[in-house]
């Protein structure tokens, strides 16, 4: 499974390094979404400061709503699908390798997130533990879910539109702790924001095992 | 010698609409059977039957002495199957998409060289991004990535389609190459095109096969319609 899982990340790893579609679409789309909220919030500086935590994640949930579409699209736009399901590669390491690829874009993609609300939010960085630790934990829900969903909408025709609206719902209460362990890191809230990684953590975990248990009934339902 | 096709009465639907609708075949190991047949005859839902992408619900069918949907894990890696579409990354080049395809059934990547070269994806062609190469040239870039592989059956949806005589004579050659050393191909096509030498045709109508058609030349294996 953990071969399979390379595999499939290294093959898709190497599509978006040629494509460069999560370079040159999906992080500009996710600047100008901070850009924007930026906009909205620019008379209430401290509402804007208040925010930000929140503003990053549903600027992640958006790009990486891109990035997952973006990963079942080069399967299906020549029909590669048919061949993975004969390759012989095991479902769970198709599920794996697909989500670590997305969750490899959205980390880096984090990161260019975080200069920019620091530099547009000027929000300060504080409590690097805990960032680093929920993001990788959220980046794991999105990735994980997304995939799934992914494979879920992959054989419907209005897939495109079904897929945010499948997952939105679904990925809400990441977005939820998610904003709130960064609202404890950064010291905008009293709470305990390593509860909040824990409620990260168990859904993390649910995703992935859903995605490793499932994802071969997915596939051949697409 | 264990047919490596039997259908006998198989049914399969696509949501309710009967795409076999008691299909019988044999085909025996070694053997190269074209089935032809109007658009719409069932040829390519035959095919995803065999590689169990469509479930058959009434009926029999074994590949490889294997339920196809049962034992598809077990099963599928010793297909080879090519349908309209060439299953190509864009992105990658021929060399990488046939890598991936060697990569991802376990195999070593050594074989994908000689498979490109002998389906004349040679040179500069293997290193150009596939979404850059010409239909036909997709379509030998495919094929070089299941010769790669060596599939015990081959399961071809108009493998000669986009292809130029030349290259249409040169995967005939290689389709009978395969034969020789034991696998099985079958392919659909809906052309009015000579059946390669050695190969048997079938015809399809209406979700059925109808019609066993004779040997083309010698050296085929002795499979019939049931």
């Amino acid at each position: 499974m953990w071969r399979d899982a390379l595999v499939v990340a290294a093959k898709d790893l190497l599509i978006e390094r040629r494509s460069r579609v999560a370079m040159n679409q999906v992080v500009p789309y996710a600047l100008v979404v901070l850009l924007l909220f930026g906009f909205a919030f620019d008379q209430q500086r401290p509402l804007l400061e208040q925010a930000s935590p929140g503003l990053f994640w549903m600027a992640v949930l958006f790009a990486g709503l891109l990035a997952v579409q973006r990963s079942f699209s080069v399967e299906t736009s020549d029909g590669a699908m048919d061949n993975l399901r004969l390759s012989g590669l095991q479902p769970a390491g198709i599920f794996l390798g697909k989500a670590a690829a997305v969750a490899v874009q959205l980390i880096a993609l984090e990161a260019l997130l975080t200069l920019g609300v620091v530099v547009l939010f000027h929000t300060e960085l504080a409590g690097a533990g805990l960032l680093v630790a929920s993001a990788l934990a959220s980046t794991a829900c999105v990735a994980a879910a997304g995939v799934a969903y992914g494979a879920l909408s992959m054989g419907l025709r209005a897939r495109e539109t079904l897929l945010p609206l499948l997952l939105a719902p679904v990925l809400a209460p990441v977005v939820l702790a998610g904003t709130q362990a960064w609202r404890c890191a950064l010291g905008l809230s009293s709470g305990d924001g390593w509860r909040w990684l824990g409620v990260l953590g168990a859904f993390a975990a649910i995703y992935l095992a859903g995605g490793v248990l499932g994802f071969g009934a997915l596939m051949e339902e697409a | 010698m264990e047919p490596s096709v039997h259908l006998c009465a198989a049914v399969a639907l696509v949501g309710r609409y009967p795409v076999l609708a008691g299909a019988d075949l044999d085909v025996s190991p070694g053997e190269v059977v074209m089935v032809r047949g109007a658009n719409g005859s069932g040829k390519t839902s035959l095919l995803r039957v065999l590689a169990g992408l469509v479930p058959v619900v009434s009926g029999q069918a074994a590949v490889l002495g294997l339920d196809p949907v049962a034992d598809a894990r077990e099963l599928r890696p010793q297909l080879g199957l090519l349908g309209h579409r060439n299953g190509l990354y864009e992105e990658l080049s021929a060399l990488e998409n046939a890598r991936f395809s060697l990569r991802s059934a376990g195999l070593a990547k050594d074989a994908a060289p000689r498979a490109l070269e002998r389906l004349g994806v040679t040179g500069r062609l293997a290193q150009v991004p596939a979404g850059r190469l010409s239909a036909g040239q997709r379509r030998r870039v495919a094929l070089a990535c299941l010769l790669a592989r060596a599939p015990r059956l081959w399961l071809l949806d108009e493998p000669h389609a986009a292809l130029d005589a030349e290259h249409r004579d040169m995967l005939d050659a290689v389709l009978g190459e395969q034969a020789a050393r034991g696998a099985t191909v079958v392919f659909a096509s809906h052309e009015e095109r000579p059946a390669p030498l050695g190969a048997r045709t079938v015809a399809m109508s209406a979700g059925m096969v109808v019609e066993a058609g004779a040997l083309v030349g010698l050296g085929a294996g002795t499979a019939s319609v049931a």
